[in-house]
C-alpha cells in the first residue's frame, strides 16, 4: 500500500519524460538530426534551462514538447500523455523570442486571446487581465498598444498572455534574447518571483550561462550535430535568489561546470 | 511651404508644356480658317502648307498665335478651353438648378459611379472570397490562382463588347453589364492582396494560436483577417480606379447615351476635342475622389484598430 502510493506520486511528479528521443529533419542537403537520443524527466516545478550553441536542438526539444514539432523516434508523454494530447488540453503557455503582440489589440485584449479562444466568459477574462497584469507588473497598461511599449514591457505582456489561461506548463524560447543585459537582469529577478507564486513548471530555453544558472532548479546542457544531451545539473542553489547570489562560490561552480560540458560537447566536431 | 512651391512649379511647367503644344498642333487649321476668313498667311494655300513643318509656320504667321488657343474645335484644346468646358457642364449648370440635366457632367458622371460602386463592390466581395479560398484550400490555391492571372492578360477593350452581347442575349442590360466589366477589372489587385494580406502573419503566430488549440475558424477571424488589412486596402485603392475604367470602357461597346465613356464616344463621332479633354479630366477628377476617400477610411479603420500611430 505504502509503495504503491509512492510510485502513483512519483508517476505524477514527472511531468516530461523523454525516452530515447530522437528528430532527423529532412533538409536539402541530407537529413540533419536535430534530437538524437534524447532521456529527460522534468518535476512538477521545476525550473529547467536547456543552454548550449545554435542547432544543439533546444528549441527543437521545446517545441517537442509543445507538439509544434513531431518526433521520428523514442517516446514523450507529458502530464502522462501524448504532447498533442496535452496541447489539445491547453497544457502549455508559450512564449516566444518576439513578443508576437497582435498590433490591432491593446495589451490587455492581446492577453484576452487566449482567453477568448478557450471561450472564458468576460467577467473571467478582465478579472484574470487584471491579475496577470498585476503579476509581471503592468498594472494601468491594459489600454496601452504595443508600440506604445519598449521591449522589455512588451516581453512581459506576452508572458502575461502565456499565464492568463490555466497551463502548468510554460515554455520560454529564448525570451529575453533580444533585450539588453541591464533589463534581462531585472526580469530573471522578476521571472523567479512569478515561478515562486504560481508555482508553474518551466522550460527555458537561453544562450546565457549566467542566466540558465541564475534561473533553473536544473541546467540541461546540449551541443549539436546530432543535437543531444552531454550534462544534466541539479542546481544546489536555494529557491530565492537574490541578483548578487551570482557571486558566492557555489554560482560559480556551477556556471563553470556549464561552461566545461559546452566546451566538452565542442571538442567532439 | 517648400513642398508647394515645388508641387506649383510642376504644376505650371505642365501647363506652360500644354500651352506650347498646342502652338504646332493647332496651327494648320488655324491658319486654312484665317486664310478663309481674309487673312494674310505665309504661305499662301492649304495645299503649299500641307508638307511645311509646323514650328516654321508658328514662326511665319505669329499674328494667329492666339487663336491657336481659341479654336471651336481643336486638334489639341488648351487648358482653359477645358476649364471652360468643365465650368460650364458642371458648376454652371449647378447654378442654373439643372444639376442632373442630360448636359451636365454630374449626371454623366453619377451615371458612371453609378456603374463603377456597384462592380467595385462585386470585384471586392469576390476578390476577398476567392483569397479565403485560397488560402486555405490548396486545391483552389493551383486552380483559381492561374485563371485569375490570365483573365487579366486579355484586353478589357476586347472582351467588354462579348460581355454585353452575352449578357444581353439573356436579358441582363442596363447597369449590370457595366458593373461586371468593371468587377472584371476590380477583383484582381483584391485577390492578389488579400490572399498576401491573409498570408502575412508569420510561423511563430500560427505556432501560438496551436499552443492555445485554437480552431481555423478562430485563427481567421482573430490573426489573419485582421493582419490582412493593411494589404486590402492598399488593393481597394487600385481596385476602385480599375472599376473606374472598366465602367468607362464599359460604356464605349454599347453605344451608351449617359456615362463619362458616352461623352468621350460622343465627342470623337462629332470632333469636340474639348468635349473629350473635359469628361477625360472628370473621369480622373473622379478616380482621384475615390482614392482620396478610400485613403480616409483606411486611416480611420487603422486608427480604430490602433495601427496607425
Amino acid at each position: 500500500m505504502n509503495i504503491e502510493t509512492t510510485t502513483q506520486a512519483d508517476a505524477t511528479k514527472a511531468v516530461v519524460e523523454a525516452r530515447n528521443l530522437d528528430l532527423v529533419f529532412p533538409t536539402n542537403d541530407g537529413p540533419v538530426q536535430a534530437l538524437k537520443d534524447v532521456n529527460l524527466t522534468i518535476n512538477k516545478g521545476d525550473f529547467v534551462s536547456f543552454i548550449g550553441p545554435s542547432g544543439c536542438g533546444k528549441t527543437t526539444f521545446l517545441r517537442v514538447m509543445a507538439a509544434l514539432e513531431q518526433p521520428t523516434g523514442g517516446e514523450i508523454t507529458v502530464n502522462g500523455m501524448s504532447p498533442d494530447e496535452a496541447r489539445r488540453q491547453r497544457a502549455y503557455g508559450y512564449v516566444f523570442q518576439a513578443s508576437g503582440l497582435y498590433p490591432w489589440r491593446n495589451i490587455a485584449r492581446n492577453i484576452k486571446l487566449p482567453l477568448e479562444i478557450m471561450g472564458y466568459s468576460k467577467a473571467e477574462q478582465d478579472k484574470r487581465v487584471n491579475e496577470v497584469l498585476e503579476l509581471v507588473e503592468l498594472s494601468g497598461f491594459g489600454g496601452k498598444y504595443p508600440w506604445q511599449l519598449s521591449g522589455g514591457m512588451q516581453q512581459r505582456a506576452s508572458i502575461a498572455r502565456a499565464l492568463a489561461f490555466d497551463a502548468d506548463i510554460l515554455l520560454m524560447d529564448e525570451p529575453f534574447g533580444a533585450l539588453d543585459e541591464i533589463v534581462r537582469d531585472h526580469l530573471n529577478e522578476q521571472l523567479l518571483k512569478l515561478w515562486a507564486r504560481t508555482n508553474k513548471t518551466i522550460g527555458f530555453v537561453t544562450h546565457s550561462i549566467p542566466e540558465a544558472v541564475y534561473l533553473s532548479t536544473k541546467i540541461v546542457v546540449m551541443s549539436p550535430r546530432p543535437g543531444r544531451i552531454t550534462d544534466v545539473i541539479e542546481s544546489p542553489l536555494p529557491k530565492e535568489r537574490p541578483l548578487d547570489i551570482r557571486d558566492s562560490p557555489e554560482f560559480i561552480e556551477i556556471a563553470h561546470r556549464v561552461r566545461e560540458g559546452l566546451r566538452a560537447g565542442h571538442s567532439d566536431d | 511651404m517648400k513642398t508647394l512651391i515645388a508641387v506649383l512649379t510642376v504644376l505650371s511647367v505642365i501647363i506652360a508644356f500644354w500651352y506650347a503644344a498646342c502652338l504646332p498642333m493647332n496651327i494648320k487649321g488655324v491658319l486654312t480658317e484665317a486664310e478663309r476668313a481674309g487673312a494674310e498667311v505665309t504661305p499662301a494655300g492649304a495645299k503649299e502648307r500641307r508638307d511645311l513643318g509646323e514650328f516654321g509656320l508658328v514662326l511665319d504667321n505669329s499674328f494667329a498665335i492666339p487663336a491657336t488657343w481659341a479654336q471651336d474645335r481643336p486638334r489639341l484644346p488648351a487648358p482653359h478651353q477645358v476649364a471652360q468646358e468643365l465650368w460650364k457642364t458642371t458648376g454652371a449648370m449647378v447654378l442654373k438648378g439643372k444639376m442632373m440635366s442630360k448636359r451636365s457632367l454630374f449626371y454623366h458622371g453619377w451615371v458612371t459611379l453609378s456603374a463603377t460602386l456597384l462592380g467595385f463592390a462585386i470585384g471586392t466581395g469576390l476578390g476577398i472570397l476567392l483569397a479565403v479560398g485560397i488560402v486555405h484550400s490548396r486545391v483552389m490555391d493551383m486552380s483559381v490562382m492561374p485563371w485569375a492571372i490570365v483573365s487579366q492578360t486579355i484586353p478589357i477593350i476586347a472582351l467588354a463588347p462579348m460581355i454585353i452581347v452575352v449578357l444581353y442575349s439573356i436579358g441582363v442590360q442596363g447597369i449590370l453589364p457595366k458593373a461586371i466589366i468593371s468587377a472584371y477589372l476590380s477583383f484582381f489587385p483584391v485577390v492578389v492582396g488579400m490572399v498576401k494580406g491573409l498570408r502575412s502573419p508569420d510561423g511563430m503566430q500560427l505556432d501560438l494560436l496551436r499552443t492555445y488549440n485554437a480552431s481555423t475558424n478562430q485563427g481567421f477571424w482573430k490573426l489573419r483577417l485582421p493582419a490582412s488589412m493593411p494589404y486590402l486596402f492598399a488593393s481597394l485603392k487600385i481596385g476602385i480606379a480599375a472599376s473606374l475604367v472598366g465602367a468607362i470602357v464599359g460604356e464605349l461597346p454599347t453605344g451608351a447615351v449617359a456615362g463619362l465613356g458616352a461623352r468621350l464616344l460622343g465627342g470623337s463621332y462629332y470632333g469636340q476635342t474639348v468635349q473629350i479633354w473635359s469628361a477625360l479630366f472628370a473621369a480622373a477628377i473622379l478616380a482621384a475622389c475615390l482614392v482620396a476617400l478610400l485613403g480616409l477610411i483606411e486611416r480611420s479603420v487603422l486608427k480604430r484598430m490602433g495601427m496607425g500611430a
